[in-house]
């Protein structure tokens, strides 16, 4: 499948969907593609079943601040030196590209890597969403090895990082990504076809695709656009999607911790919602309660959007005053392992709650 | 007693205000010139009322002369888009996203130098000097009057747009220059975007301003006066010479603030229906509901803080088509009084089915009697259910909420609409604009990176309101009428230390010099 630039503008809206708050403004990705676009450069993407098993896929990403992303722009070629760099320490040239995290702008810059080197991208990612830390990876969890990983910047300065676990990657190159600047382009979790099949979560980019899709088309058609979602998940691995609060952004706080951003951002009801909703943010949209009970937690996505344009909002985007809706939707099976919530589950972002499935929450 | 005055691309409207009194007010059309056109406005104002020029203690002028500009891409320079930043940010060169006339008209002259800074200040690369020689030489060759710079993270450091404007200025004597860093906040391709759009701005700023000056100094008026910008505070002239782009929507913004107080209500829909568009927006509080995405100007993506308002092709000149069914987008604008039927032209537009309809008198009747009957109720209804989708499109919630209609084409709705708990038409409301330019007040800001580990985040935020405030009364502002508008937190996330971008506006009334506030 080849992508087009209608495709590109969905897949923005849909990338900011399942980035559940955080990930960032994928604007600045689309627009790099959307470049090679213009050059008649393809970008092709390629679904799972269909790679051979001794297919060499590097993922490609950019790590760091999103605040520092729209300001220092990229060079645009940071991550294929990332992806360069890689091919020449293992030896072997790479087949595919793939994103790591479909969530915000990430699901863009595999596309422009894939577009200038005329590799395909595997349409699957290893997040199923948008998290903060590169060990958050269903890849890891399955046993596929971060490192050895590639850190690049605009000058072509590259450090390859050989960790003896995906925690450990994380942390020596989260340092490196800040003497970049706070924001760098990395390659890792280089694999085989066979192990992508085994590991990622399938058919994401398709996914974003189709959400913007929808909620464009609803639109234009004078649809509730958030029927149409609730509607349109059931049909994907994402398969339970629900309303879980509808109201207004009475008051939003934020704090810096650790090089997190964490927030706070409390919804008074409206409807027939007639409490208060808290979401707890880290950098993404973490757990949602009412009056201490929970209402939905991670990995499950917490969306909160615009309740009058359907528009996903992302963490800095929140302010006072927004009406706004919040959906729950269920991840794939594949990040609900206990394998999975031991990397990504909510004790890992210090909550104190257990997981529990959005289904049986609303139930 | 103040003055407020409202250019728009088809009137000029202005209001003599005593405290919250309308002592005169009065609708002129725009003239190509500006000048005369305020003239006009002044003379009526003040013959009618009888209001000695000497009384008037300060004059507020608000303008889409430099939005609309940019729209109808019309009296533009051509810029030098000068960017510092290489070898990063070459992945989106300047002007990628704009719509290709829009870029054609600024020439496309796009340099991309090294240097630039990080978040923490340090340099990405050392300003390449001999680069911008090069570039300076270019410019010279070209002829270019005007250039625009942006160095990324100029907000936490300007030196190296300094420096490369100290270069530029000395190696191309008189050429306009305007610096990201004084127009935009963090986000590099929106500010970039400001920027350019304010140099081309540059000749056309000088000449508006001139003419405000000179149709108050003919009218022997001596007070200050001020421009409003987009967040309905107001700029001195010199300030707008240099920042045209800060008048930016400013329309919407005063429209609403004035229909917020002619209604005297707080929480409303307005309808501000002008000769080429109507601008739909919603009122929290009597100020304007900001929009929470970026906005487009002409095409061009800004982080503007602006209002939020929906556009929609109807205005008073809107020309009608297909016996009523079809309505705008185009209009006839600031030449109605020649192009429309009932002021002896040969073009139907709304203006003339709401004179057929005896919904106004405006023109000359006896010119529009033999417009069918059954055109003058399909233009009606079209119009009716225009507002009444714009109006349910902007809504932020199914409850019914009061329309208040203001501008020079409010006529155009007579009937209730579905969407409206009430329709309110208030008096003088032709003229909301420019009594929303007139009550416009003065701002203050601060904007600034805050290391907020081992501190409380109210007494942070305590300080940085304080300061703010602070700086309103330095602009003049009544110290007691200071109040906190708006709040911005931005804590850059994946950083050491607990950096956070704090930004707070504070807005205060104008000290007057005579006894009113």
């Amino acid at each position: 499948m080849k992508l087009n630039s209608q495709d590109l503008a969905d897949l923005a809206v849909g990338a900011a969907f399942l980035g559940t708050g955080g990930g960032g403004d994928p604007y600045i990705g689309r627009q790099m593609v959307q470049l090679c676009l213009d050059e008649g450069l393809s970008v092709e993407l390629v679904d799972p079943d269909d790679l051979d098993d001794d297919a060499f896929v590097i993922p490609t990403a950019m790590m760091g601040a999103p605040t520092v992303l729209v300001e220092k722009l990229p060079s645009g070629l940071e991550a294929i030196h990332s992806l360069q760099r890689l091919e020449k320490r293992i030896g072997r040239k790479a087949t595919h590209t793939m994103p790591i995290e479909i969530g915000g702008i990430n699901s863009t810059i595999p596309l422009l890597v894939g577009a200038r080197l005329g590799l395909p991208i595997v349409d699957g990612d290893g997040m199923g969403r948008a998290f903060p830390e590169l060990q958050m990876e269903t890849f890891g969890v399955y046993g596929v090895s971060g490192s050895p990983m590639a850190v690049s910047n605009e000058w072509g300065d590259c450090a390859l990082i050989e960790a003896t676990d995906n925690k450990m990657m994380e942390w020596l190159s989260r340092g490196v990504a800040i003497r970049m600047g706070g924001a760098a382009y990395i390659a890792e979790y280089s694999m085989s076809g066979a192990d992508v099949k085994r590991t990622a979560v399938p058919r994401t980019l398709t996914l974003a695709i189709q959400v913007g899709r929808v909620l464009r088309e609803a639109k234009a058609q004078h649809v509730n656009p958030f029927e149409a979602l609730l509607g349109f998940l059931p049909t994907t691995l994402y398969s339970y999607a629900t309303i879980i609060y509808t109201g207004k952004i009475t008051d939003m706080q934020r704090e810096t911790k650790n090089g997190f951003s964490i927030g706070r951002a409390r919804i008074e009801g409206s409807g027939a919602y007639d409490n208060v909703m808290e979401i707890e943010i880290q950098n993404e949209n973490l757990i949602a309660r009412v009056g201490g009970v929970v209402k939905a937690i991670v990995p499950d996505l917490i969306c909160i959007m615009d309740s009058e344009t359907a528009e996903p909002i992302t963490t800095e985007g929140l302010r006072y005053g927004q009406r706004v809706t919040v959906i729950s939707v269920s991840v794939p099976e594949i990040m609900r392992s206990p394998e999975a919530l031991a990397v990504f589950g909510p004790a890992c972002f210090g909550l104190d709650e257990p997981y529990t499935r959005i289904e049986d929450l609303t139930a | 007693m103040r003055i407020g005055i409202d250019v728009g691309g088809t009137n000029t409207d202005a209001v003599i205000l005593e405290g919250d009194r309308v002592v005169a007010a009065c609708k002129s059309p725009t003239t190509e010139d500006v000048s005369s056109g305020i003239s006009a406005a002044l003379s009526t104002v003040l013959g009618e009322s009888g209001v000695a020029a000497s009384a008037i203690d300060a004059v507020m002028i608000g303008t889409t002369h430099f939005t609309n500009a940019v729209i109808e891409r019309r009296r533009l320079l051509q810029v030098a888009a000068v960017r510092i930043g290489l070898p990063a940010t070459r992945g989106v060169p300047p002007m990628t996203d704009w719509p290709g006339d829009l870029a054609d008209v600024l020439g496309r002259h796009c340099y991309m130098l090294r240097g630039g800074h990080e978040f923490d200040g340090r340099e990405i690369a050392p300003l390449d000097e001999a680069g911008l020689l090069d570039v300076a030489r270019e410019i010279k060759a070209k002829g270019l009057r005007s250039a625009a710079i942006t160095s990324v993270f100029s907000p936490v450091t300007a030196v190296m747009e300094l420096r490369a404007a100290e270069i530029l200025r000395e190696e191309c004597p008189g050429i306009a220059l305007s610096l990201s860093h004084e127009i935009g906040r963090v986000g590099f391709l929106e500010r970039e975007n400001a920027a350019i759009m304010n140099a081309c701005l540059a000749d056309l700023s000088t000449k508006v301003v001139d003419s405000f000056r000179s149709a108050l100094r003919h009218k022997g008026i001596s007070a200050p006066f001020f421009i409003s910008q987009n967040d309905g505070t107001l700029m001195t002239p010199e300030h707008v010479e240099s920042y045209p782009v800060l008048t930016f929507a400013s329309g919407p913004t005063n429209s609403m603030r004035g229909a917020a107080r002619l209604a005297a209500i707080g929480d409303a829909m307005v309808v501000d229906i002008g000769g080429t568009t109507s601008d739909v927006g919603m009122l929290m509080q009597g100020f304007p509901r900001e929009s929470a995405v970026a906005v487009d100007i002409g095409g061009v993506r800004t982080n503007f803080r602006m209002p939020d308002v929906l556009a929609i092709g109807l205005g008073g000149g809107s020309l009608v088509r297909d016996g009523g069914a079809r309505i705008g987008p185009d209009s006839v604008g600031y030449e109605i009084m020649k192009k429309a039927l009932v002021f002896g032209g040969d073009t139907l537009t709304t203006t003339d089915i709401v004179v057929a309809a005896g919904m106004a008198d405006i023109g000359d009747r006896a010119r529009v009697a033999n417009i069918p009957a059954e055109t003058i109720a399909t233009a009606l209804d079209t119009i009716h259910r225009m507002v009444d989708e714009a109006v349910d499109r902007m809504k932020t919630s199914a409850d019914k909420l009061p329309v208040i209609l203001v501008g020079g084409g409010a006529v155009l709705v007579s009937c209730d609409l579905p969407s409206a708990s009430e329709v309110i038409r208030p008096e003088n409301s032709g003229v909301a604009n420019a009594i929303g330019a007139a009550i416009a007040q003065v701002g203050g800001e601060v904007d600034r990176i805050y290391a907020m580990e081992g501190r409380a985040r109210d007494e942070v935020l305590d300080e940085a309101k304080a300061e703010a405030s602070a700086n309103a009364v330095v602009a003049g502002a009544i110290e007691g009428s200071v109040k906190i508008m708006d709040i911005e937190e931005v804590p850059l996330a994946y950083l050491p230390g607990s950096a956070t971008r704090i930004r707070v506006k504070a807005v205060g009334d104008l000290a007057m010099k005579g006894a009113e506030a």
